[in-house]
């Protein structure tokens, strides 16, 4: 037994860390993300260049064949430097449905060009109504003989104004909120029928509506079986779950030091005001949750790495990790603004930022009560 | 014990709902909203409130203030928040007029307090400074007398609407010699004067109030000192108990919460809505229960106030609990606002909840809540020490 990280898992989490140290600072970062894509292409390139984009896709497609913990390794790094590129959306979780369910010519056709850095990928999934239930679907993929008219609007879709290429789930039978009769389609961006509106969040992350009006796509552009696309979208969902809780775990990390730092530099009353108890103890709190949301990172990657663990103790794994996420998101980001008093509230400081970044974390695929009660099910059920 | 409205102070509140129904209406409302409208809406409502009489009720009746029980602001305040009427600035009402008509010269009062009840003159506060926060008494601008003019040098930091104003009422050094709470001077300054820059601090919230004001050189008659020099910490010291209680705004919340309630009615979580769900019930429950002991804990520093004694230190509870309650309450809202929390209004049209981007915005600048007024660590010190005798 030892937490210890690889030499390999060693060298690229060094390897990011440098990148954030000598190329993405606070105003490179922000003028990344007020760009007109939401992010620098510049900064993709080199971190392909770099073998990062490869990392979690099989080594027959051209990856880098990575573990759980590499995928943590990334983006606890990422979190750090509140890098803003999309990993999380093209590579996770567009490349991760193509991964676990793309066809043969899908998967040669896509995960090259994103390992290239090549195509921008998002994955729509969310829909006005839906909230947290990634089953409640309105949009409809009708079939019509020869494939599908996809009709319907998707929200919030990370990196959804640059992306290239989209998969969408829609309902080719069931009733609204079913698991059953959800499929998942690949298509052009630019397929005739689609608008994007685009927006940006109060993370920094440049994201869109996207309606489709009579969109026409043909049966090789089913991703994964018909009707049968919830599992793969929950599948491919608890690893991004678990990889933006590393980037959580990152970001807490970096506002427990900032904030440490901040109050010992601080005088007020002629001394540094992390000389007083009363901020001392928070602090110790903040390091505490840290820590502990840390435990349940290890706890969730070494479940879904082990081959002969139970699929029901990973998801309870996971479920408890994204509750921990939200609920000590809070604490580390509310805690930080306070301790460094109207400083905190400025944004020039870079404290705020991380601070948004994790409150879209914590809503992201469902909130810490959500979670809470997902987990609360599958644990006091029979 | 008895918290009974008399038959007198129903017929007030009667009054009030009457005055609230034509002086708060949805266009008040939407006008309020509008960003391109800045502070006229607000400018607006000071003037529909000075027209009848009410905008300084805890002023003395001879310098335009009602002469209202404690019972009756209680009563307005909860209409007004019921209603959905914004409080007004403090800066000026509840802040400095306090200090003239207390402190000040009589020529002091008849200058300023007319132009601040018309809303002619728009006030802000300077008391914070990059190095003197917490530890406010520890302020650097300086202040040398020449001849009848008092020359300031300096900076002050997290100036509140001093883009708006005409005038900041300051604290600033005056002797450096003694105890550092001794040597402050009160000044009145005029924001037109030589010497002064604003210059604008952006924050978290996306909503421009915030201001360092830098000062060189400026020049300030003696006539604009409140009181006798070097006595400034006394005068400022013994209204900040009033900002405290002011702070708190219980029946805000109270208003908040019954909308969260009915947005949670709303939304829908997996086909049914939010609103039941048991752990968002439970959320819910908490918050209101806090708030119901906030409700009854304000009552009793009013009426404590009633008696003559306070706002003492019992104002820091207020103080405390009342942020507490106001951030758990923009954390429901914008957690049920879930994805839309995070959508920037003005981006572009309509993206998923309206409120989303006012929740956000809300629950941001609510951050500040707990570190201004003096801080909540302060406040608990402050408790500790002199309620507690530790
Ligand atoms: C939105 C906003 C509006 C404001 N408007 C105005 C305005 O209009 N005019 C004005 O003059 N000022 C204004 N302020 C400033 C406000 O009064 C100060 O922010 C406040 O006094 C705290 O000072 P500071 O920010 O320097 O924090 P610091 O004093 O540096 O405090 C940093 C942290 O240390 C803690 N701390 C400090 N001392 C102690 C202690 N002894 N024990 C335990 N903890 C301690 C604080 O609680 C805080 O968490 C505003 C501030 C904000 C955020």
């Amino acid at each position: 037994m030892n937490f210890k990280l690889s030499e390999e898992q060693a060298m690229l989490k060094e390897s990011i860390a440098r990148f954030v140290q000598d190329r993405y600072d606070f105003t490179a970062r922000c003028a990344a993300a007020t760009s007109e894509i939401g992010f620098s292409r510049e900064n993709w390139a080199t971190f392909a260049e770099l073998g990062w984009l490869s990392i979690p896709f099989e080594e027959e497609h051209g990856g880098f064949g990575g573990s759980a913990v590499d995928t943590m390794v990334v983006m606890e790094e990422l979190g750090s430097g509140l890098v803003v590129e999309p990993f999380v959306a093209t590579v996770l979780l567009f490349g991760g449905l193509l991964g676990k369910g793309g066809s043969a010519e899908q998967k040669a056709a896509n995960i090259s060009a994103i390992i290239a850095g090549e195509l921008q990928g998002a994955f729509a999934f969310l829909e006005r109504q839906s909230r947290y239930e990634l089953a409640d679907i309105k949009t409809v993929a009708a079939g019509n003989g020869s494939g599908f008219t996809i009709n319907g609007e998707k929200t919030v879709v990370f990196n959804g104004a640059a992306a290239d290429k989209l998969i969408v789930s829609a309902r080719t039978s069931g009733a609204q909120c079913e698991q059953q009769g959800i499929s998942l389609f690949l298509l052009d961006a630019s397929a005739a029928g689609i608008e994007k509106t685009a927006y940006r969040l109060m993370d920094g992350q440049l994201v869109a509506n996207i309606t489709f009006n009579d969109v026409a796509v043909s049966a090789d552009q089913l991703v994964g079986e018909l009707d049968d696309g919830y599992r793969l979208i929950t599948d491919v969902i608890n690893e991004v779950i678990v990889a933006i809780s590393a980037e959580a775990v990152g970001i807490m990390q970096k506002l427990n030091d900032t904030t440490v730092e901040y109050t010992k530099t601080r005088e007020q009353f002629a001394v540094p005001i992390g000389s007083f108890q009363a901020l001392q103890h928070r602090m110790v709190d903040m390091f505490m949750g840290c820590e502990q949301t840390r435990s349940l990172l290890y706890r969730a990657v070494c479940s879904m790495d082990d081959q002969s663990a139970d699929a029901r103790e990973i998801e309870k794994n996971i479920l408890a990790l994204k509750v921990m996420v939200g609920r000590i998101g809070k604490l580390i980001g509310g805690e930080s603004i306070q301790l460094h008093g109207a400083m905190g509230v400025t944004d020039e400081l870079d404290v705020g930022h991380y601070f948004k970044r994790l409150m879209m974390i914590n809503t992201s695929f469902g909130d810490a009560d959500y979670q809470q009660q997902k987990f609360s099910a599958l644990t006091n059920s029979g | 014990m008895d918290t009974n409205f008399s038959a007198e102070d129903l017929a007030f509140r009667d009054e009030v709902v009457a005055f609230l129904e034509t002086a708060w209406t949805d266009e008040h409302e939407a006008h309020l909203r509008d960003p391109q409208a800045g502070m006229q809406a607000i400018i607006d409502w000071q003037k529909r409130l000075h027209a009848r009489g009410w905008l300084a009720p805890g002023w003395p009746v001879e310098y335009g203030g009602t002469d209202w029980t404690t019972t009756q602001s209680f009563i307005f305040e909860t209409e007004r928040a019921t209603a959905g009427a914004p409080d007004v600035p403090p800066f000026a009402l509840k802040m400095v007029a306090p200090v003239i008509y207390t402190y000040g010269s009589d020529e002091q009062k008849q200058r300023f307090l007319p132009r601040i009840l018309s809303s002619e003159d728009w006030w802000c506060q300077g008391y914070s400074e990059p190095g003197a926060g917490s530890d406010l008494a520890s302020l650097k601008t300086k202040a040398e007398l020449d001849g009848d003019e008092y020359v300031v040098n300096g900076a002050k930091i997290w100036t509140t609407y001093a883009q708006y104003a005409d005038w900041i009422f300051c604290l600033v050094r005056t002797d450096s010699s003694g105890r550092k709470q001794a040597g402050i001077t009160f000044l009145l300054i005029d924001m037109k004067s030589p010497g002064i820059t604003v210059n604008p601090i952006e924050t978290i919230d996306g909503v421009y109030s915030l201001n360092e004001v830098l000062f060189d050189n400026v020049r300030v008659p003696v006539e604009n000192r409140i009181g006798e020099q070097d006595q400034g910490w006394t005068y400022a010291k013994a209204l900040l108990a009033h900002e405290r209680t002011a702070i708190a705004g219980v029946a805000d919340s109270r208003r908040h919460l019954g909308e969260i309630r009915e947005l949670a009615r709303q939304e829908v979580s997996g086909g049914r809505a939010l609103l039941e769900d048991p752990a968002f019930q439970a959320r819910l429950s908490s918050v209101e229960i806090e708030l119901m002991a906030l409700e009854y804990t304000e009552l009793r520093v009013l009426a404590a106030m009633a008696e003559g004694s306070g706002p003492g230190v019992e104002s820091s509870l207020l103080k405390i609990k009342g942020t507490e309650v106001q951030q758990s309450v923009q954390q429901l809202r914008i957690d049920v606002a879930g994805y839309y929390c995070g959508v920037i209004a003005g981006e572009s049209g309509d993206i998923g909840h309206s409120f989303g981007s006012e929740a956000r915005r809300a629950y941001m600048y609510g951050r500040a809540s707990t570190i201004y007024g003096g801080s909540n660590e302060v406040q608990k010190n402050i408790t500790a020490k002199f309620v507690l005798g530790l």
